[in-house]
């Protein structure tokens, strides 16, 4: 416990912070000591990134304080933050995007320095990771772009990182790149740094933090030494997610079965499936498959069986010389079509109307559609699946970067489309979203390790299925 | 000014007002004749040449001159001069330009060539069947399909109507048909477009078969126009048929294409060179500041495209 004899690096006193009438943070005291790993559980909306937030600058406190060891502020004190939401400049390259938050960089052969800079913070934390660093960060993986913001909060940049938040940096990693990175934080914590450390899966957590922080409604609810938590105790900790509202509208009845595949993934008419377990266990690869399986490269015809929402835009959903219109209205030009000329009328009068009806925050939808914000591209994704006539709806965790009102809204959607016969697959990172769902599917190592129905879609149910592997090696 | 194509226009209208600049105004109607019979035939190679980099990075079509010497040839093999059989030899030009089109795209789909490699090495084979069938005979076209290629209507000569006519319809269908836009999304993101529904294999498979079908008509007319097919008929077109596309304003990464620019530099290909050969500049001289002049304009064209 030599940490612990030092002076703290951040310390905040009964910290607050209010949105408007919304305690989003309701008093929280915590202090960072060299060397610390503290691991923030906590349901979404719980307050974690509030709590981010407030350690890192990026808001200030309503009221108590935050007070760093060094300096004033945040960056004086060395502290950085990577976000979940990737926050990189898609059309710069891998260096590019480390000047942006390296502001010594400058002069003549600056790109040489952070060529050099970001390519040795790589090599250290994620060792053969195959990225150049002139690479533009729109050629990369979504993992690849995690990759590289990870590196870029642990790199030098001038001074020395001295405590990382890192907000779900795995949700997009697979597992070996996954474990990777807590190698890298155990190593940095040995050497003094600091890392808090957010994720839902809770394995992670048990692996790298030595200090376990639970928050829930604002509030600290425990905080222990990894040691004295249990599995179960740190789910029970946590609390349920109220899920009454979805099941009051599960319906209940379904028609005959319409998916079936080999891996063991069905549905039937009129259902809402959900693909869950930890990120990069094969629900993405499933989905794409079934999709492929269910289409043709070579024949479209005016109604087609599947539509597919992509989750990661960049790759897999948008086009991005189009406009609004164009991208929303790409996968029912069949449909209207004479002479297989498209009719422009339909097709604005379909845009239009998804337009109301989505809420897509722009004046014309003739608009280029990367004039709009990430959510407002991925509405504009799911008005093309909706919009299409096909039976077979399937969602690649489609709700990346859509705000809350919004997942509510589309939450309601899909139940109307449901129940007007529609069949929805719905992967999720958010095991939130999937127990909404009336029948999930729990995927490990590429298999469905449990499929469970009505009242065993529980929180707890999904994070057994999807850790006991872990827990056996 | 985000219409890219403006700059191939406005650079064909400097060419040709310096052309005429040495002459003080005469000859204009001829220089501008000209240049329209020969435009046309990079037109029409260009034209398809642009569906193809609409295709995306890595979509070229490097088979156009064998496809022209190949199709040319054979048509006028079977024509054989006779008149009264210019049909027939389209017919076989055309057959020809969907063979080569099939074959490419099996080449590239089945074996999962890069379509620079499929297309070059597939142009040796086709390349080799046009010297194999006629063993370098030089063979006149039938004489009503020489004067119609030749010949003129309403003032403006017939290759160049038949250019106008197939830069139309290449336009209709690239903005308005439904093939068009599932080429255009092809290109913009190949994965992105499968999974929106759209039968990207069917569009690249007949997206190739269109260049070499508008090839085997470029070709067709040139030997038409030319008095006979000669097997180096086609050279100048493999870079030809990039560069109009590239100078009409197109987007070399593809899901943005440009038809009206495309006869803009078509046009401006021919009237550089007559403008630098009227001022007297040698051989070297010549290519060298041709091009100096394709790189300023791909520059003012895509710069300005960047900001829009």
């Amino acid at each position: 416990m030599t940490a612990q004899e030092s002076a703290p690096l951040v310390t905040l006193t009964d910290a607050a912070r209010h949105f408007g009438p919304v305690r989003a943070l309701d008093g929280v005291s915590l202090s960072v000591f060299p060397g610390d790993c503290i691991g923030l559980v906590g349901h979404n909306g719980a307050g974690k990134s509030t709590l981010v937030n407030l350690v890192n600058g990026g808001l200030p406190p309503s009221s108590g304080e935050v007070r760093f060891d060094l300096g004033e502020t945040a960056l004086d004190a060395g502290v950085r933050s990577v976000f979940q939401e990737l926050s990189l400049c898609p059309n710069l390259t891998v260096a590019e995007n480390l000047r942006i938050s390296h502001m010594e960089l400058k002069g003549f052969g600056w790109r040489r320095t952070a060529r050099a800079e970001i390519a040795e913070t790589l090599d250290m934390v994620f060792p053969d990771h195959g990225i150049t660093s002139d690479a533009e960060v729109d050629t990369l993986s979504i993992a690849q772009r995690q990759m590289v913001e990870i590196a870029i909060g642990f790199a030098p940049r001038g001074q020395s990182a001295r405590l990382v938040i890192l907000d779900e940096p795995t949700s997009s990693l697979d597992a070996g790149i996954a474990d990777q990175l807590l190698q890298h934080i155990k190593r940095f914590c040995l050497g003094g740094g600091s890392v808090i450390f957010i994720s839902h899966m809770l394995g992670e957590i048990f692996d790298v933090a030595n200090r376990i922080i639970v928050l829930k409604d604002g509030k600290i609810v425990a905080e222990k030494p990894t040691a004295d938590f249990t599995r179960q105790g740190l789910v029970d900790a946590m609390g349920h997610v109220a899920t009454e509202t979805a099941e009051a509208e599960r319906t209940g009845t379904f028609g005959a079965e319409v998916v079936r595949t080999d891996q063991g993934l069905a549905a039937r008419q009129g259902e809402v499936v959900g693909l869950s377990g930890l990120a990069g266990h094969g629900q993405a690869a499933a989905l794409a498959k079934l999709y492929l399986s269910q289409s043709s490269s070579w024949r479209a015809g005016r109604s087609p069986q599947v539509a597919f929402v992509a989750g990661d835009r960049q790759s897999d959903g948008i086009l991005p010389l189009w406009s609004i219109l164009r991208n929303m209205t790409v996968s029912i030009l069949p449909k209207d079509a004479r002479f297989g000329l498209v009719d422009r009328q339909a097709e604005q009068k379909v845009a239009e109307d998804w337009k109301t009806r989505i809420g897509i925050r722009t004046d014309d939808i003739t608009n280029p559609l990367l004039s709009l914000s990430g959510g407002n591209q991925q509405k504009v994704l799911f008005a093309r699946a909706l919009a299409s006539p096909a039976p077979i709806v399937i969602m690649d965790d489609p709700m990346r970067g859509v705000d809350v009102g919004t997942k509510q809204d589309v939450y309601a959607m899909i139940r109307t489309e449901a129940a007007a016969g529609r069949t929805f697959l719905w992967y999720s990172t958010e095991t939130e979203e999937v127990c909404q769902c009336d029948r999930v599917f729990v995927f490990r190592n590429g298999e469905i390790s449990a499929e469970l129905t009505g009242a065993e879609i529980t929180e707890e149910k999904i994070l057994e299925a999807s850790f006991e592997m872990q827990e056996a090696s | 000014m985000n219409k890219p194509w403006i700059w191939a226009w406005l650079a064909a209208a400097l060419a040709f007002s310096a052309t005429l600049g040495l002459t003080s105004g005469r000859g204009a109607s001829e220089l501008a004749y000209a240049a329209l019979s020969f435009g046309a035939f990079a037109a029409i190679v260009g034209l398809g040449q642009m569906l193809v980099i609409t295709l995306g990075p890595g979509n070229v079509d490097l088979s156009i001159p064998a496809t022209m010497t190949l199709a040319a040839t054979l048509a006028l093999k079977a024509m054989g001069g006779n008149p009264g059989t210019a049909l027939m030899g389209l017919g076989i030009a055309l057959s020809v330009g969907v063979a080569v089109g099939v074959a490419n795209y099996a080449l590239i789909f089945l074996l999962r060539l890069p379509p620079i490699i499929a297309t070059l090495a597939a142009s040796l084979v086709y390349q080799s069947f046009a010297i194999w069938s006629n063993r370098g005979l030089r063979i006149k076209p039938p004489q009503d399909l020489a004067d119609f290629s030749t010949g003129r209507l309403l003032g403006l000569p017939n290759v160049a109507w038949v250019g106008l006519v197939l830069a139309c319809i290449t336009w209709v269908v690239l903005e308005r048909s439904v093939w068009g836009r599932w080429l255009l999304a092809s290109g913009q993101n190949l994965r992105a477009a499968r999974l929106a529904g759209i039968p990207v294999e069917l569009v690249r498979a007949s997206t190739y078969v269109t260049v070499a079908v508008f090839a085997a008509i470029a070709g067709f007319l040139l030997a038409s126009f030319s008095g006979g097919a000669a097997l180096n008929m086609g050279a100048e077109y493999l870079l030809m048929s990039i560069a109009v596309v590239v100078i009409g304003g197109s987007s070399i990464a593809g899901g943005d294409s440009n038809v009206p620019g495309v006869w803009g530099a078509a046009l401006f290909m021919f009237l550089v060179v007559s403008m630098l050969n009227s001022y007297g500049a040698g051989a070297g001289v010549r290519n060298v500041l041709t091009g100096t002049i394709i790189i300023g304009i791909v520059i003012a064209a895509s710069s300005r495209r960047i900001r829009a």
